[in-house]
């Protein structure tokens, strides 16, 4: 019971974490709430199937393709369709909705995948037993990615010289422009990142979920909730908060009766309880109001 | 007799000079005209039936604009007085046999009071916290309905309630003129300084704070009017649909008014209302009849609000009123785009 809980809880926190930080960066550095990030994990999960599963490529090669080809996408979007509204926040919001509608109306259609229920073949198979408690190496492997991604994501901002350009885009915008920083470029390749980041998760849970269409939608809730907890445009809070809301959806589905139709209410009603207290969430600078 | 006809003399007067001169208010005057004429053409149940949803749908987002649109305070979770409404007037109903005409105040009243509770919590909360704060009540409430089915019927929901009226063509009646009467209410409310003040939350709160206006109060007021006006359309679905599911809850239905006020063009009450008419029509008529279209007519609607968007980022209406009017530099009415003088004070349009 209680490994289990440990184990899917770091797992699903994980998985958030790397959702979150995505969805962080873009608004952080472009401002936008991209409801359409978690389409895009959707998307790499049925890129994966397709390349795997459909076109018979090796299952490495599939994943790396298929996070490959979201990130083109992404970016494509980004610059086709996203970066034009800006301006119009509202009409950045709708619009980004209407993506992720798109993308999950796509993989409806009867000629695609017509809303079946698929699943992804595992990169590894078997498990090992570490004091006692079975685990997967798929489960390994994931949270393994996970953490050697996040390092990543977290060295990229803090130490090299493309990360203090996304962190002061996200800052101040017209600042970070004087300073001779191409803000446009900045959004885009944050835009790539995010996506990757999204695109991965996507990869990383494949395997271990079953894909359907609407896949999108409970994780997206889940995204923004962490991201409010934690503070909007916060790295460090996206983290705390994808573990706190991940392990609370975990405790309630493993301690509560039918907790399944419950788990995304507790994780909202905490995120709720936090930031009546603290209204800039935990990690979040309570900044003076943008004009 | 003189009597009379001095007074058709008047409302001919201020029929000319208040509503034809602008091309807009025709267009409205026309769209109400066609509506409540219709069932004299057609009392087909099918499309009466339609116009009666797009009618709810449009108070619904109408009211999502006077609170978001208007004041800023950016509401994902307009769902939670629609459904919040539909379920008490549906358990007003069938445990205590209350009419139609009771349980929909009543209904409407419940989602006053859901627009208290979340909003004054959410009064600390800014911008995009707003947003997001806002989007977690109406899935909570979904996960209480499902906890206790004995009460709420679970996934199902409550069945089992009373007809609006009984004919579908006086059914028809109710919601459109309500549509009609409530969305000029509205409007009416945004014209007035209510309105203004309104305006100036969204513009500068801190600026209007300044200015000695109680933001906090006005705010807590946008909550509970939209929460009345959505109530009231929660209420018209319930009484129609005959059962009030966990599906007036859901996050597609909250995202769903977003989309079409947006589209329709925030700030304006009329731009949600034909929001809601170009793009559910369509999507219940045309696109759900022909063979193909009928399966990827989601699809067709979010690539036409994505292009839509892209060329008239402000909303469709207003793009269009931008067209056919244009405001008089030195009094800031309206005109329509083809005269050379202003209408009021003569001043040169250029």
């Amino acid at each position: 019971m209680i490994e289990g809980i440990i184990i899917t809880g770091l797992l699903s926190g994980g998985v958030y974490a790397l959702l979150a930080v995505g969805f962080s960066l873009i608004f952080g550095s472009a401002r936008i709430i991209n409801l359409a990030h978690t389409a895009f994990y959707m998307m790499a999960a049925y890129l994966i199937f397709t390349f795997a599963s459909l076109l018979g490529l090796n299952l490495l090669l599939s994943v790396i393709l298929s996070i490959v080809a979201v990130t083109i996408i992404g970016v494509l979007t980004y610059n086709l369709v996203i970066d034009r509204v800006r301006g119009h926040e509202t009409t950045a919001l709708i619009v980004t909705l209407a993506l992720a509608i798109i993308i999950q109306e796509v993989m409806l259609t009867p000629w695609t995948f017509g809303g079946h229920f698929l699943r992804v073949p595992s990169l590894v198979s078997g498990y090992t037993t570490i004091l006692g408690i079975r685990i997967t190496y798929q489960y390994i492997l994931t949270f393994g990615m996970v953490l050697i991604i996040l390092l990543g994501t977290w060295a990229l901002l803090m130490k090299t010289k493309l990360g203090i350009a996304i962190r002061s885009t996200a800052q101040d915008r017209e600042v970070a422009n004087l300073m001779g920083i191409n803000v446009a470029r900045t959004g885009m390749i944050t835009m790539a990142i995010s996506v990757a980041l999204a695109a991965v998760a996507g990869a990383l849970v494949a395997p271990l979920a079953i894909l359907s269409p609407h896949m999108w939608m409970h994780p997206l809730v889940m995204v923004m909730a962490i991201v409010v907890l934690g503070g909007l445009g916060s790295i460090k809070g996206s983290l705390v908060g994808a573990f706190i809301l991940g392990f609370s959806e975990t405790l309630v589905v493993f301690l509560v009766p039918s907790g399944a139709f419950l788990k995304g209410a507790v994780a909202l009603a905490i995120m709720l309880a936090v930031i009546m207290i603290r209204p800039e969430g935990l990690f979040g600078v309570a900044f003076e109001e943008e004009r | 007799m003189s009597i009379i006809s001095a007074y058709i003399g008047r409302v001919y007067k201020g029929l000319r000079g208040e509503i034809l001169v602008l091309p807009s208010r025709t267009i409205v005057l026309l769209f109400c005209l066609t509506l409540l004429l219709l069932p004299l053409i057609t009392a087909h149940p099918y499309y009466l039936g339609i116009l009666f949803m797009a009618s709810i749908f449009a108070i619904l987002a109408a009211s999502w604009d006077l609170l978001s649109g208007y004041t800023g305070q950016m509401n994902f979770g307009h769902a939670l007085f629609f459904g919040v409404a539909a379920y008490t007037a549906a358990l007003l109903n069938l445990h205590f046999g209350l009419a139609p005409w009771l349980t929909i105040p009543l209904g409407a009243l419940a989602a006053v009071l859901a627009g208290l509770v979340i909003g004054v919590p959410c009064l600390r909360l800014r911008g995009t916290y707003l947003a997001l704060a806002t989007l977690a009540f109406p899935l909570i409430l979904i996960a209480v309905v499902l906890a206790i089915p004995n009460i709420t019927g679970g996934e199902l929901g409550v069945s089992g309630i009373d007809p609006l009226s009984g004919s579908r063509t006086i059914d028809y009646y109710i919601a459109v003129t309500l549509m009609i009467g409530l969305g000029f209410v509205m409007w009416k409310i945004t014209a007035s300084k209510t309105g203004i003040i309104f305006h100036a939350i969204r513009e500068d709160e801190v600026a209007a704070r300044a200015s000695g206006v109680n933001t906090t109060r006005y705010k807590l007021l946008a909550f509970c009017l939209s929460g009345l006006f959505a109530g009231i359309a929660g209420g018209l679905y319930v009484h129609y649909m005959k059962v009030a599911g966990p599906s007036t809850l859901e996050l597609l239905l909250s995202f769903q008014v977003v989309i079409w006020a947006i589209f329709g063009g925030i700030a304006t009450i009329y731009g949600p209302i034909a929001g809601v008419f170009i793009i559910y029509i369509p999507y219940t008529t045309i696109m759900s009849s022909l063979p193909v279209v009928s399966e990827i007519r989601m699809l067709l609607v979010a690539i036409i609000i994505v292009l839509v968007m892209l060329f008239m980022p402000e909303g469709l209406t207003t793009w269009v009123r931008d067209k056919i009017e244009k405001v008089c530099p030195r009094c800031k009415m309206r005109n329509i785009a083809t005269r050379k003088s202003c209408r009021v004070c003569t001043a040169d349009l250029g």
